[in-house]
């Protein structure tokens, strides 16, 4: 009973990934307040500034920077 | 159990992708809509015997911006050899179509496919999609997306379909 509502549960949740939007339906995709970098100029700045003050902790990435310390 | 498990299976064939849009020569699929400006019947095969350009496009479309006045221009130079565009719009408000088409204004007839029915008729599969239709209702050429480069090839083969006779 309880792997019937699993896999019914399962079943129900790919349902959800079955139909991508077709080409026609992605307006509300394509509004500029759903976009990943909505102004990709003014993220790259801000990137900018931050990778110069915090060079020593490896700027805008995660990987740290040369001194060792962990932030 | 069973009918779970393929219920399962049919959800997730879904996500495949279909393969009934329409290529190139395939008779152009007959269809029917309202004018998005004064909702007025107009059908596809009203315009048998010239060559057509169907165009879907929506306002929310980045290249329809390039692609709807070159069709207005287009549509200027070849209407007397007997050519039409048939525009498809695709926004789910009409409201933001007529917006577009007031800052685009274009001459030939553009439906309202608000639910997306004429649009999944044709399996429309990017935006802006682009069919030309020869005399006969024979689709002759399917164009995906637009560009400035795509507008010298297309009004080759414009001028191309327009010189045949029926």
């Amino acid at each position: 009973m309880i792997a019937r509502v699993l896999l019914l549960l399962a079943a129900l949740l790919a349902a959800g990934c079955g139909a991508a939007p077709k080409a026609w339906e992605r307006g509300a995709l394509a509004a500029p307040e759903m976009a990943f970098e909505p102004d990709p100029l003014l993220s790259g700045y801000r990137d900018h500034v931050h990778l110069s003050k915090e060079q020593a902790s490896g700027g805008g990435s995660a990987g740290g920077g040369g001194c060792g310390c962990a932030n | 159990m069973r009918a779970c498990a393929g219920l399962f299976v049919l959800m997730t064939l879904g996500a495949a992708p279909d393969l009934s849009a329409v290529e190139r020569g395939q008779p152009a699929p007959a269809f029917e809509g309202a004018l998005l400006s004064d909702g007025a019947p107009a059908r596809l095969a009203d315009l048998r015997g010239k060559v057509v350009y169907l165009d879907f496009w929506a306002s929310w479309c980045g290249p329809c911006r390039q692609s709807l006045p070159w069709m207005e221009k287009v549509r200027g130079e070849f209407a007397p050899a007997g050519f039409e565009v048939f525009a498809v719009n695709v926004d789910e408000d009409p409201a933001d179509g007529l917006r577009f088409l007031r800052r685009y204004p274009v001459s030939f007839p553009v439906l309202g496919d608000a639910r997306g029915a004429i649009a999944a008729l044709y399996d429309v599969q990017d935006m802006p999609s682009s069919y030309l239709i020869d005399r006969r209702g024979a689709v002759r050429h399917v164009h995906r997306g637009f560009n400035r480069d795509d507008a010298a090839r297309l009004r080759a083969r414009i001028a191309q379909l327009v010189a045949e006779q029926p």
